[in-house]
């Protein structure tokens, strides 16, 4: 199962992020992670939100070049070694990890995690077979 | 010093004379020879017979660049090809180069003319020449290296690209002179400053050319490196460097008119304009036997004097350059349309063509930035998909361009779109 990310292209300036941000919330998006890549030219802002398809569009109208992709969302115990122990699955099966961030620490033990790997469809069945769970945006927003 | 005291002092009246037999004969040559002289001629009406002398110079039909490309490759070489034994190609408006082929005369009279050149430098047979432009299909390398032999100076083949070795050969060599651009020879000033090797090198004379050049920059070179700097033009179209330079006098650039006729038009109405005025600069060859060019435009901004140089030279003028009736950048010596990159942009699968070239000179080297909208279709969330299209951009405009440039992506609709002819190059450099 795949949750939608939101990825977005910024300009290293001053206020372009806060320009993106303000976009979000003209159009009631709520914004549940984000992790931002930068190079010394530009930066790659990619936001797990209530509602990407809107988010996007309205990023849009308003000039920006935004896409949705899609992501796994792993739920794992918070506890030692959780993450290792189904990226271990991944690395055995020749699946290469681009990106990774975290996405929220829930007060019952569970921590949740992003992730962008080379085969999507193969990654998210093994890690399903190896016993993860996967969240879909609907899941996400109920966390 | 005077290379070919007959042909560089000789009288107006001589002179014109020799042009005019030489003038008529090259008509009759490219009438005869070459089909797309004969068509725009015939179409005109114009026989061979009623060009008399340079006075019927003005009812030729002009030579542009387009018509170099439309007969690509070879179109308008005036001789069999087996008597070509050298070509040259320089950037066409697109992806087709200007391809040009010599003789063995026309690499003869090219030598000539750059030795004249180097002579004007106060560069001898003595001398311990660094040929440093680049080597290969650009006129600047070869041709300068055939003029330094021809004299018979000491030719170091150089080339560019590898700073540190050359100036170790001009330590260790003793080099006493160097061709290469003037943004090359201040970068090479500035590296030898830096390492306090100013006071090892034995460096008095310096041709420089392929790119236009202000009267400080000289100043600054010669007041530098406490050599004597001399501007040489050419063209690879009408042959390559050496077809004008200037003398110890630096009072505009003497031409080798007994085989470059120059004339000066005004680029809108096209009819020469009055001694001493802007315009641009046109020249029809007289000697060339590979290709000849009946007043091909050059596009470079000028003007031209016929007064008596003090170093006594006959030979007319051309002034500095203003700058180019068209759009093209030379860029670290290299000819570059704007044309040529956007074809190149285009080439790259999702690129839209809103770019912005950005020229500046960064420590007296010219720096090229091309400025690309991402657009949806190619927006990755990767960095490596974004870093992985900024490569490919790069080389599509390497192969097209044969510079480097520095591809920076931006935000789609931030380079200012323009209501009448879009703004594309912004050249931050001061050179005119």
């Amino acid at each position: 199962m795949q949750a939608k990310q939101l990825s977005v292209f910024i300009e290293n300036r001053e206020g372009r992020l806060d320009e993106v941000l303000a976009v979000i919330k003209g159009a009631g998006v709520n914004i549940l992670s984000l992790s931002l890549a930068d190079t010394s030219e530009y930066g790659l802002l990619r936001l797990i939100v209530s509602d990407p398809v809107a988010a996007d569009k309205a990023l849009k109208e308003n000039g920006f070049s935004s896409m949705l992709t899609g992501v796994l969302v792993v739920r794992l115990d918070n506890k030692v070694g959780s993450l290792q122990d189904f990226l271990c699955v991944l690395a055995k099966e020749n699946i290469n990890l681009e990106y990774m961030y975290g996405l929220t620490i829930e007060n019952g033990g569970k921590a949740s995690l992003v992730i962008k790997a080379s085969n999507l469809d193969k990654a998210a069945n093994i890690l399903t077979a190896a016993g993860a769970e996967l969240l879909s945006n609907e899941d996400i927003s109920k966390l | 010093m005077i290379w070919n005291e007959k042909m560089e002092t000789m009288s107006r009246e001589e002179l014109t004379k020799l042009q005019s037999e030489r003038l008529v004969a090259t008509v009759k040559r490219v009438y005869n020879n070459v089909p797309a002289y004969r068509a725009k001629m015939d179409a005109i009406g114009l026989k061979p017979e009623d060009i008399h002398g340079i006075e019927d110079l003005k009812k030729l039909p002009f030579t542009t660049k387009a018509d170099l490309r439309d007969n690509y490759p070879f179109g308008l070489f005036a001789v069999p090809q087996d008597e070509i034994v050298r070509v040259h190609a320089s950037s066409g408006t697109t992806g087709k180069p200007t391809v040009v082929g010599y003789t063995e005369n026309d690499i003869k009279m090219w030598s000539e003319c750059v030795a004249r050149c180097m002579t004007m430098a106060g560069i001898t047979k003595k001398d311990i020449v660094q040929v440093a432009y680049g080597y290969g299909l650009f006129t600047g390398g070869l041709g300068a290296h055939y003029g330094a032999e021809y004299m018979g100076a000491v030719t170091v083949p150089m080339g560019t690209g590898n700073t540190a070795k050359l100036i170790t050969l001009m330590k260790d060599f003793g080099a006493t002179a160097i061709a290469c651009t003037p943004s090359y020879l201040l970068h090479i000033a500035e590296v030898l400053k830096e390492n306090g090797d100013l006071d090892k090198i034995k460096l008095r004379a310096a041709v420089c050319g392929a790119e236009p050049w202000t009267e400080e920059m000289r100043k600054q070179i010669e007041a530098t490196l406490g050599i004597d700097a001399h501007d040489i033009y050419g063209l690879s179209e009408v042959m390559g460097p050496g077809v004008a330079c200037d003398c110890e006098y630096h009072k505009g650039l003497h031409v080798c008119e007994d085989h470059f006729i120059p004339e000066i038009i005004s680029p809108t109405t096209l009819e020469p304009v009055p001694e001493g005025e802007t315009g641009e600069l046109v020249f029809t060859t007289i000697t060339k036997e590979g290709l000849p060019l009946i007043r091909y435009r050059t596009r470079d901004l000028t003007s031209i004097s016929y007064d008596k140089c003090e170093c006594g030279r006959t030979t007319c003028r051309i002034s500095r350059f203003k700058g180019r009736s068209d759009d093209m950048l030379i860029i670290r010596g290299v000819n570059v349309f704007p044309s040529q990159v956007e074809e190149a942009l285009l080439q790259v699968d999702g690129v839209n063509p809103h770019y912005l070239i950005v020229v500046d000179r960064v420590n007296n080297l010219d720096t090229m930035e091309i400025m690309v909208e991402v657009e949806e279709k190619f927006f990755s969330d990767e960095i490596k998909g974004l870093e992985a299209l900024s490569k490919k951009i790069a080389k599509a405009v390497q192969q097209m361009i044969g510079l480097n440039a520095k591809i920076k992506l931006v935000e789609p609709r931030t380079i200012e779109r323009s209501m009448g002819k879009a703004v594309r190059v912004q050249d931050k450099r001061k050179l005119v």
